[in-house]
């Protein structure tokens, strides 16, 4: 038996163990490294900046927590610049564990714009943001695409109260706020099939705005429409959550974890090189 | 009747669908959001199906003592607890304040959110072993499928040096012209797919959602 | 740091707790990952139950028949239609009945119908329509070559997305025996899709790494916490304490269990 039949039939928890140890010291040892911003993260970030106080932005928070590692960095930042350029947010959730996503979101947020910040030079000082005033979170409804149509009727239809249970003609907030048409865009945070169901069902038929963050499975995916114009934004698992992070300049886990990201790939790069030279050489062999 | 009719209910509101989109009108807009606000209700009946069949599963397990039968203790305490907690220590049936109890939230929070986010993370030991053994390039095609892999994982690389920023811009190439034209592919071919079977569910031809007899 | 509270580090030392006992199942299956999966299974359900009512039933359906009573089956309300989706609801639940299964047919039959009949003319726009437009409509002639061979908005790379999407569609479409020019069209086409799952295999590798670089950071943050606060640390190294010793009596004993078996 040479190194690379050895090699072959190395136990697979030996590679788990090497890939946890990799990552776990590339955590523990400080670096950065630069992150590069691409044109469809940009356009998201530009277009919540050229909003002015008072628009409303609507948020989608369509994951579990099994995506929270991806799409919870990203609608932290969105939703914090939102709340520092005073803009409104409406909140919805058709994910089935994702109320919890948005309730723990929303506090976290909440937390977090209360202190005196600067962000790009701009100095914001904390404020309160209050449910019903700032922000309303509508909840959740099964059956996406059915509930992104009633949306487009009315938000009142699969929404008569929302999460809290606040009848949504009591709140201040969406006084004279029927549909998408009072709502200055959509962004969407999907981990699956909602972000199709949202562009075919939302977009392609109300023409909203739409901008898609989505993580690293689907992230390749969606250019097709990013291409003819149905969405004009894509972030992408990781790497699009740090590139708004740093263009919101408000760097969270997404940029801390891009630097474990690098060194993981290059481990798992040496693992197919390693794993194709094994077989050149067994086929070589064998004839 | 019992496969006749429903199977004409679905011609009906089927038809209804097509149609409503293409008139606007008052009294079409009226029925459909009265009809989508129905759907709702329904559906939400449709989901408690669910639950209850895990609850049957795991009683059943407990009462006949089937291996495992004691994890199944956990999960149904887990599942009152939470209910529990959510209706607010049984005071609040009719408001939402169960939302917002501590415990309802903590459970969420530290049981839910760690267990399944983990669950997941499990993926990325397995990813890395199938590195090892499977990804192989034995052809033409696979090499292709290989090499626009890599390039797409060095795109963020720092210590590529000059290499790094071709890199970036060739994995941006990638992804907007021949990512582009296979995944609009898929696109259409996706979309023409669930077209056809949308008309087959309405004429009648596709029925194995109505069970068996 | 926020704010220290005893409650919350409990809290979320339970969830650092229970994702070492999910890590576990890579060494090997053991009862730590059997308890949290389970765990995990009950939580979901019950909190899907709870989602379901506050933000289902409760809303959409009682609360619209809240004024009408009970004993009069809520027909006096100033809605009573709603009652009508409560039944049909109910409906569903026939469906575990070997006998009766028929009725849930009905409500089904609404949902799929509906369901159905939207899905047509919205996914033939925007999925077939909007797409094959665009592919033939975003190549800009006077941009030909554009700035160089990675120029994304090029009529040349627009040229390839427009050729290679037919290709791909060719590929998928004709199951007529691919030969002569047919045979380099349906090659061209799986080339391009190749290039495109291998932009996605390379996508899913740092999704897949991003989760469990998350899970790092949660653990280490918990960690770092620790060592903030002395008097957790005490209690700390008294439960490790306990623990190594244990394990060095199991040690102990492996080591005489084997020397017995030797002799």
């Amino acid at each position: 038996m040479n190194i690379f039949d050895r090699m072959m039939s190395l136990d697979r928890r030996w590679v788990f163990l090497f890939i946890a140890l990799v990552c776990v010291i590339t955590y523990v040892w400080p670096f950065s490294i630069p992150i590069r911003i691409t044109e469809e993260v940009k356009a998201i970030y530009s277009f919540i900046e050229k909003l002015n106080e008072g628009d409303i932005i609507f948020l989608g928070i369509d994951y579990d927590p099994n995506a929270l590692a991806e799409l919870h960095p990203m609608s932290y930042a969105i939703a914090e610049q939102a709340f520092r350029k005073k803009l409104r947010v409406i909140f919805v959730t058709l994910s089935q564990n994702g109320p919890g996503m948005a309730d723990q979101a929303i506090r976290d947020i909440s937390d977090s714009v209360k202190l005196d910040k600067t962000y790009n030079g701009v100095f914001y000082p904390g404020r309160e943001i209050k449910n019903g005033i700032d922000y309303v979170f509508l909840g959740y409804k099964p059956y996406p695409a059915l509930v992104i149509l009633g949306m487009g009727q009315n938000f009142r239809i699969p929404f008569p109260s929302d999460y809290y249970g606040t009848p949504l003609d009591s709140i201040p907030m969406m006084k004279g706020v029927m549909n998408y048409d009072q709502v200055k865009c959509v962004i969407d945070f999907a981990a699956g099939n909602v972000a199709d169901m949202w562009i075919s069902y939302g977009q392609g038929r109300y023409n909203f705005p739409l901008a898609l963050g989505m993580t690293g499975v689907m992230g390749a995916d969606y250019y097709p429409y990013l291409n003819s114009g149905q969405i004009f934004g894509i972030m992408g698992g990781l790497l699009g959550a740090a590139q708004y992070e740093k263009l919101a300049d408000n760097p969270g886990p997404a940029i801390d974890g891009m630097r474990i990201q690098v060194y993981a790939h290059i481990v798992i790069i040496l693992f197919i090189i390693i794993g194709n030279i094994g077989f050149l050489v067994s086929r070589r062999k064998q004839g | 009747m019992k496969r006749q009719l429903p199977l004409f209910l679905v011609l009906i509101f089927g038809l209804f669908g097509i149609v409503q989109y293409f008139i606007p009108h008052e009294k079409s807009e009226w029925m459909y959001e009265f009809l989508l606000d129905w759907i709702y209700i329904i559906g939400i009946f449709a989901l408690a199906l669910g639950i209850w069949s895990l609850m049957r599963v795991s009683w059943d397990k407990i009462k006949h003592k089937r291996q495992n039968w004691q994890y199944s203790i956990v999960t149904l305490t887990g599942l009152f607890a939470m209910i529990f907690f959510g209706f607010n220590y049984f005071r609040d049936f009719f408001n939402s304040a169960g939302l917002q109890n501590y415990m309802f939230r903590a459970f969420f929070d530290h049981i839910m959110i760690p267990i399944q986010a983990t669950m997941f993370s499990l993926l990325a030991f397995f990813i890395a072993s199938a590195a090892y053994r499977a990804f192989r390039a034995r052809s033409l095609l696979a090499t292709l499928l290989l090499i626009s892999a890599l390039i797409i994982m060095l795109r963020f690389n720092p210590y590529l040096g000059f290499i790094g920023d071709y890199m970036e811009r060739t994995a941006l190439w990638l992804l907007n012209v021949p990512n582009l034209a296979a995944k609009r592919a898929i696109i259409i071919g996706v979309g023409l797919g669930m077209v056809a079977t949308s008309l087959k569910v309405i004429l009648g031809i596709e029925r194995a959602y109505l069970g068996k007899d | 740091m926020d704010a220290f509270s005893i409650g919350t580090y409990l809290w979320t030392t339970f969830g650092a707790f229970l994702t070492l006992c999910i890590f576990s199942f890579l060494y090997r299956d053991n009862p730590f990952y059997k308890f949290a999966e389970h765990l995990v299974v009950g939580v979901s359900a019950g909190y899907f139950v709870i989602i379901l009512w506050h933000n289902g039933l409760q809303p959409n359906l009682f609360n619209r028949l809240n004024d009408g009573d009970f004993y009069l089956l809520w027909l006096n309300s100033a809605r009573p239609w709603y009652l009508i989706p409560g039944i049909l609801g109910v409906m569903m639940w026939t469906r575990f009945s070997r006998k009766k299964s028929w009725i849930s047919r009905y409500p089904i039959a609404m949902y799929m119908g509906i369901a159905a009949g939207i899905a047509v003319p919205l996914e033939m726009k925007n999925r077939v329509n909007v797409q094959l437009y665009s592919a033939m409509k975003n190549v800009e002639w006077n941009n030909f070559f554009g700035t160089g061979i990675l120029d994304s908005g090029s009529a040349v790379a627009q040229l390839i997305i427009l050729i290679g999407t037919l290709s791909a569609l060719f590929y998928f479409f004709f199951s007529k025996e691919h030969s002569g020019l047919f045979k380099g069209v349906a090659r061209f086409g799986i080339w391009i899709l190749m290039i495109g799952f291998g932009a996605s295999f390379g996508y899913t590798v740092m999704g897949r790494i991003s989760l469990f670089v998350q899970r790092i950071q949660y653990v280490g943050n918990w960690t770092e916490t620790s060592w903030a606060h002395p008097s957790v640390l005490v209690i700390w190294f008294l439960i490790v304490g306990v623990f190594a010793l244990l394990l060095l009596l199991e040690f102990i004993k492996f080591l005489t269990k084997r020397r017995t078996a030797a002799s």
